[in-house]
């Protein structure tokens, strides 16, 4: 990205970008489909528009938000040991620690990070793009909505969740034997799936479009 | 690449750290995303180490207790993070072992001494680089969700292994007060503001 040099071209703030990590200015300049803009000091990617991002990105979204509800109340694993079994949907596993005591707020917290927050941000990802997409003014608290949006991004821990039942298994497995369910499968797809909707998302871009100067009315 | 390096502090402008916008300094709200504005965090380095010290104190109980009660049959056995991967040793997974003591000793180690290292030496000289402790900020803010793996290995093996007589696996306290102490990091880590890193580094070189 081109460097900012003179006082004359700080006139028009609007073309101007600020590097959240390191404060450098630059000369906002849209890359073409693809690429990306760097801060030139630390790296940090800036604008990284992609083909047809926003219609994308609905699509995805709505993947995410079908597959969680799917995911949620099917047969997640099940284990069967000596001629017992026991089947566990993501449901059960949010709410193992339930015991009317203090384990309980962990098991809501479990519910949000793995579940709430993921679909949350889907959700809110919906209501932010898809008047953009169709050239649309943003709907009412659209900037609001984003902000959340991007403060809830760090507790999105689906990816995570999914290590875990790897070691779980095999934690598990010397034990009982142990079964996918339908619930393990679409669970893995959701996580490919919000991978791939990170990669699509250039925040930049969107606030651009959401800001109102930007949209003749 | 060789203009000099302007910031929007030094431009007497501030820059909005959620959407890159740059307002007249002293601007109090950005017009475009709603973000409170601040050249810089000023009271930052207190948040950070507020709950890095209630993050350090979380994670002590969570390697005393127990993370895991399992019962087989009639014998009860309680596991800590630390003794589970030892157990996991004793079976021969390895793999499994050095993932859950990567991800429940290593990293929240590694992150308290780093956290503490960079809110140090914001106003201290440092032997790194900007640039080096800028990537040390990014992996830790990439990495420090990672810990909460332990938490969601003991929840799924709560909620799959309940064979009443047989075989039962149920939450120890540790799994609490660990989800807690990662909790508690992962919020000193985004309280930090890495623009000062930057800061100190461009006034040392002057």
């Amino acid at each position: 990205m081109a460097a900012v040099s003179g006082d004359a071209r700080l006139t028009d703030l609007e073309d101007i970008i600020a590097c959240p990590q390191c404060d450098t200015l630059h000369v906002a300049r849209i890359p073409a489909l693809g690429q990306r803009a760097i801060c030139r000091r630390c790296g940090y990617v800036l604008i990284a528009p992609r083909r047809g991002a926003y219609l994308r990105t609905i699509a995805l979204a709505l993947t995410v938000t079908i597959l969680m509800i799917g995911a949620t109340f099917f047969p997640f694993l099940d284990v069967r040991v000596a001629g017992m079994s026991n089947a566990s949907s993501l449901f059960d596993t949010a709410l193992a620690f339930v015991d009317g005591g203090i384990m309980t707020a962990l098991s809501v917290a479990v519910a949000a990070l793995i579940v709430l927050i993921p679909v949350l941000r889907s959700l809110l990802v919906l209501y932010v793009v898809a008047p953009l997409a169709i050239d649309r003014a943003p709907l009412p608290q659209a900037a609001a909505a984003f902000r959340l949006s991007e403060n809830l991004r760090p507790w999105s821990m689906a990816e995570i969740f999914v290590i875990g039942c790897a070691v779980a298994l095999v934690k598990v497995g010397d034990l009982a034997r142990v079964g996918y369910g339908p619930a393990f499968w679409m669970f893995a797809a959701l996580v490919v799936v919000i991978l791939l909707q990170e990669s699509l998302i250039s925040r930049w871009m969107i606030w651009r479009d959401l800001d109102p100067k930007n949209r003749p009315a | 690449m060789t203009a000099p390096i302007r910031t929007a502090r030094e431009s007497g402008l501030v820059a909005c750290t959620r959407c890159a916008r740059v307002w007249p300094m002293g601007t109090a709200e950005c017009a475009r995303c709603g973000s409170a504005l601040q050249s810089r965090d000023t009271r930052s380095l207190q948040r950070v180490w507020a709950w890095l010290i209630v993050g350090f104190m979380c994670y002590i109980p969570a390697n005393l207790f127990p993370m895991l009660k399992t019962r087989v049959l009639f014998t009860e056995t309680d596991a800590t993070i630390v003794g589970g991967a030892v157990e996991l040793i004793h079976h021969g997974a390895l793999g499994i072992a050095l993932v859950i003591l990567v991800a429940s000793v290593g990293i929240p180690i590694g992150k308290f001494v780093a956290i503490a290292y960079l809110a140090l030496t914001i106003s201290r000289p440092a032997a790194l680089s900007s640039h080096r402790r800028h990537k040390l900020y990014e992996l830790v803010e990439f990495i420090g969700r990672w810990s909460m793996i332990d938490v969601f290995v003991v929840a799924i093996l709560s909620a799959l292994v309940q064979l009443s007589v047989v075989a039962s696996i149920n939450p120890g306290p540790a799994a609490i007060t660990f989800a807690l102490s990662v909790i508690f990091t992962m919020l000193a880590a985004q309280s930090f503001d890495p623009r000062m890193i930057w800061d100190s580094g461009s006034e040392r070189a002057r």
